[in-house]
């Protein structure tokens, strides 16, 4: 019989009530009472040297309560960089110090230099017009080439806008040169991962209060992890203990990475609020996100693919520079090196595999993680040069990478670029694109959109990502400042209802009924008696927070460890009540009983018994039922996926339409196929936006030209198909309990590639065989210009 | 400052506001209606959509003042008498047309607007109609579903879990 909850099923959400009648509860819902507001003056210039601020006008304003410079903050710590990276020559990155507020340059637009505090907002926004920045316009740097070329150097103090220069795996790269130069064929490709803007719908925003009779401070803010956020705080920037900080993070409205990362504001509204002993509040308008939020991906690629002439990979060489923008932000050093590099050997058996990554120093905003974070670009790179190849060799493109692929008997498979893949099956995420795809009937479609003077292409895609990030004692070897487990408490209440504290933070995902799914099945309850308690570090137990796909991969197993702890503890209590052994208790169904027996014990009773141990062994049993497990995966998850798609080419306009798109992915076992499903979509949709709309630009003095919903192509509904979403090849991962690998960034990672193999195949189809590859977004003018050389 | 009436919801409020106050300033701000969200300064998100005098308007586009004397409704007016979620609400859940719940009023508020003068909308109708509203979570997929599962419409051909 089909279960009806618990793992596996689709309960609705449990959250949804709230936000569909307005009940959320976001940072700009909360006021505090006496709360006054920050409005930060920000640079209108990408770099200079800043002379002077005069406040004089501005403090005697109506209102003003406060002005901060980044004088102010002089002699505080940098927002730091959570992965030191070292060069191939074993020198260490280059970490520029990240200040709370400018101090003597500004170095991109938005960069803030002062910040007012005020009665109300609006007054503060009065305020800054009048401070009088004395600024002395530098030459931006903009262009990666010509930043690494020299001349104004962005940071001066470190004399070069190089971070570093990293090889992966450097041991790797004489083989692989050699590999490429005498293979009998080679396909080279130089490609352009766009840089785009994450774009949650709700900005960020924090407010700060200081309790002047205890010392202790409160941070509500839009964050993705609130322990990470006050670690940062507390043992970076501020130096405020962690037992006088509270973070708490409710609801947030979207994160895909941006709200990972500690920024300056959170600790400007900190010490504003102490120097006031008031509440200070801030909400970044859309175009302060534009200016400031961490932006994603921007890897300028050449990728050399060689192999037989039968198509069989020999290696695969990648040359990247990465953009990380004005300062290093938290995760900006480890996306485009081991989240990337790692990642450069797919789902293939190429036995030789070389990466290297230049990080670059420009006057831009900070670019880091972004929804799949350097997974994204290591698949685009990777699946766009197999296409361009399978092309130049008239190869299939499916028998291409069938003819390449691990197999399920090679499993676990330690690649070239040094990771080991626990399991995969990538010929059966193909077998199921095939049965679902109908690519017997493509020509047809093909012909029909012919007639109508439209080019039809179909676009395959394999990828393989690794998340559930991450093991401690492996991030630790590869240069990570913090450990990456996660941590839960599940607490059975006296009447039998659980409270479970995560360190994950859910701003989309679900953790409210999905986490509950997975307590309910273990100790055989009402998922509904099960609530989730998360985002708010006085509540919760040290967890690392959510991004890289790891709440269910890496939360989730402690969740489930913490309740392993649970029923044991419980074992003994019920061993106690039934005056049984505790070998002879059975625990099923939510039931304690004693084998062979008639006698049992509800889970109610037991917990009951837990809290009001009148009769109780103390000498054997401390009172309560409350554990807390933390949970350090032992290795990366790798969820793969076989992707297709066809689009449809205008070639008078190149307008390009999404007319299908399939993904079958494996996620390992799957809690709740509805918020999988849903996570899926997410993905595909912001994919297909980087593919076809959006574009982060700057021109070349540094000033942002898409910064406004305007300038920026945010996917809109008409932009989007509906998707087919298949995860039913399911080979659960070996390493962690759920046997689960992670869905969050799959729909990102696999879906560019493939619309941009299908814009190609239209464009061949149609005679363009000049056309080898069309940068993202591949925009109707791209397209365009391509067709017309 | 101005001084404004307003009935919200079916319930009379007044207040004195700012000639700069937006109307979604005033709602947040001055009411405490936090159910309308801000996710943008140039009109386009459309988390801000409300209805005033039984049209949709992104109430960043109106100054409160200009809604003296009118007639507005929010998310939080909209569940049906007995509490219980409204048909579009509904649909949203058991379609999972939301995640992060941010965009998602605005979403509600521009779906009734579509249904009140479209009672069973096309795909492309829809898809259309939220051409001001963006949602950067779902893909529009699950939420175009439940539009078309609130008309009425069978969506049981349209793939998902």
């Amino acid at each position: 019989m089909p279960k009806d909850s618990g793992i596996g099923t689709s309960p609705k959400r449990r959250e949804d009530v709230r936000f569909l009648t307005g009940n959320g509860k976001y940072t700009d819902d909360i006021n505090l009472t006496g709360q006054s507001h920050a409005v930060f003056a920000r640079s209108d210039v990408a770099h200079g040297k800043i002379n002077n601020i005069d406040i004089s006008v501005a403090e005697n304003m109506p209102g003003v309560l406060a002005i901060f410079t980044g004088e102010d903050f002089a002699d505080v710590g940098g927002n730091p960089a959570g992965w030191l990276i070292n060069s191939r020559d074993g020198e260490p990155m280059k970490e520029p110090k990240r200040p709370v507020l400018a101090h003597g340059k500004v170095r991109h637009v938005g960069d803030a230099y002062a910040a007012v505090v005020a009665e109300t907002a609006s007054q503060a926004q009065d305020a800054v017009d009048a401070i009088i920045a004395d600024i002395t316009e530098f030459p931006a740097v903009v262009d990666m080439e010509t930043a690494l070329a020299g001349g104004g150097f962005v940071h001066d103090e470190i004399g070069t806008n190089q971070c570093f220069d990293w090889g992966w795996i450097e041991d790797n790269r004489a083989a692989t040169d050699a590999a490429i130069k005498s293979a009998p064929h080679v396909t080279t490709l130089s490609l352009v991962n766009n840089r785009v803007v994450p774009n949650a719908i709700e900005t960020r925003a924090s407010i700060a209060d200081y309790d002047r009779g205890t010392g202790d401070y409160i941070l509500y803010t839009t964050s993705q992890n609130p322990h990470l956020t006050r670690l940062l705080i507390s043992a970076f920037v501020l130096g405020i203990p962690e037992n006088k900080l509270r973070v708490v993070s409710p609801d947030v409205g979207g994160g895909f990475g941006s709200k990972i990362y500690h920024y300056g504001e959170e600790a400007l509204v900190l010490a504003a609020a102490k120097k006031l002993c008031r509440p200070v509040k801030w909400t970044a308008s859309r175009s302060e996100s534009f200016l400031t939020d961490a932006h994603g991906r921007d890897h300028v690629t050449k990728i050399e693919l060689a192999c037989e002439k039968d198509g069989t990979f020999i290696a695969f060489r990648t040359d990247t520079m990465a953009n990380v923008g004005a300062y290093l932000s938290n995760f900006s050093t480890v996306t485009p090196t081991f989240l990337h590099g790692t990642l450069m050997a797919g789902n293939y058996t190429v036995p030789n595999v070389y990466v290297n990554v230049k990080a670059v120093f420009t006057n831009t905003a900070p670019v880091d993680a972004y929804r799949g974070a350097g997974r994204p670009e290591a698949t685009y790179s990777l699946e766009r040069v197999i296409d361009k190849c399978a092309r130049e060799l008239s190869l299939d493109p499916i028998e291409l990478r069938r003819k390449n692929f691990i197999k399920p008997d090679q499993f676990p498979y330690a690649s070239a670029a040094g990771l080991e893949y626990d399991t995969g099956n990538y010929d059966a995420l193909f077998d199921k694109l095939e049965e679902i795809v109908d690519f017997g009937g493509f020509n047809a479609r093909r012909a029909a959109s012919e007639k109508n003077g439209k080019l039809r292409g179909l676009g395959i895609n394999s990828y393989i990502e690794a998340c559930g990030i991450a093991p401690s004692n492996l991030v630790g070897i590869l240069g990570a400042r913090v450990g990456l487990y996660d941590a839960a408490t599940v607490r059975v209440n006296a009447t039998g209802n659980i409270s479970v504290m995560v360190g994950a933070h859910s701003h989309g995902q679900g953790h409210a009924t999905a986490f509950p799914q997975v307590v309910s099945d273990m100790l055989g309850v009402d998922e509904n008696s099960i609530e989730i308690v998360h985002g708010d570090t006085s509540k919760i137990p040290f967890g690392m927070g959510s991004y890289g796909s790891r709440s269910l991969a890496v939360c989730g197993s402690a969740v489930v460890r913490a309740t392993e702890k649970i029923i044991n503890k419980a074992r003994k209590i019920a061993a106690h009540m039934l005056e049984a052994s505790e070998g002879d208790i059975d625990f099923k169904d939510g039931k304690f009983s004693v084998t062979g027996t008639d006698k049992s014990l509800a889970f109610g009773e037991v917990a009951f018994k837990a809290y009001v141990p009148h009769d109780y062994p103390h000498d054997e049993l401390e009172p309560g039922l409350e554990e807390t497990a933390f949970y350090d995966p032992a290795n990366f998850t790798y969820p793969s996926g076989a992707y297709a798609c066809e689009v449809e080419v205008d070639p008078d306009t190149g307008q390009v339409t999404v007319e299908s798109f399939t993904a079958v992915d494996d996620f390992g076992n799957v809690i709740n196929p509805m918020i999988v499903t849903g996570q899926v979509h997410g993905g595909i949709g912001q994919g297909i936006g980087q593919a076809l709309l959006e574009n982060c630009t700057y021109d070349e003095s540094g000033q942002l030209l898409s910064a406004s919903y305007m300038d920026y192509a945010m996917p809109r509904a008409s932009d989007l198909p509906f998707y087919n979403v298949d995860h039913s090849c399911a080979m659960p991962c070996t390493h962690n309990p759920l046997g689960v690998k992670g869905c969050g960034e799959a729909g990102a990672i696999g879906s560019p590639p493939t619309i941009v193999n299908a814009v190609v195949d239209a464009l061949h189809s149609g005679g363009h065989t000049h056309v080898t590859h069309i940068d993202m977004p591949v925009s109707p003018v791209r397209v365009w210009s391509a067709i017309n050389n | 400052m101005q001084n404004i009436s307003i009935k919200i919801n079916g319930k009379s409020v007044s207040g004195s506001v700012e000639g700069r106050t937006l109307l979604v300033e005033f709602l947040r701000n001055d009411l405490n209606l936090t159910g309308t969200h801000v996710g943008c300064d140039t009109s386009q998100c459309g988390a801000c959509t409300i209805h005033v005098n039984g049209v949709a308007v992104k109430s960043c586009t109106m100054f409160a003042a200009e809604a003296d004397g009118f007639s507005v409704d929010t998310i939080e007016g909209q569940e049906n008498a007995d509490g219980s979620l409204n048909k579009i609400q509904q649909a949203f859940q058991d379609h999972h047309g939301l995640q992060c719940g941010f965009c998602t009023p605005g979403m509600v508020m521009s779906a009734a607007d579509l249904l009140k003068n479209n009672s069973t909308p096309t795909e492309a109708e829809i898809r259309t109609h939220l051409d001001g509203n963006i949602c950067r979570c779902t893909g529009y997929h699950n939420i175009v579903k439940a539009i078309m599962a609130a008309s009425g419409q069978d969506v049981s051909a349209i793939a998902a879990e």
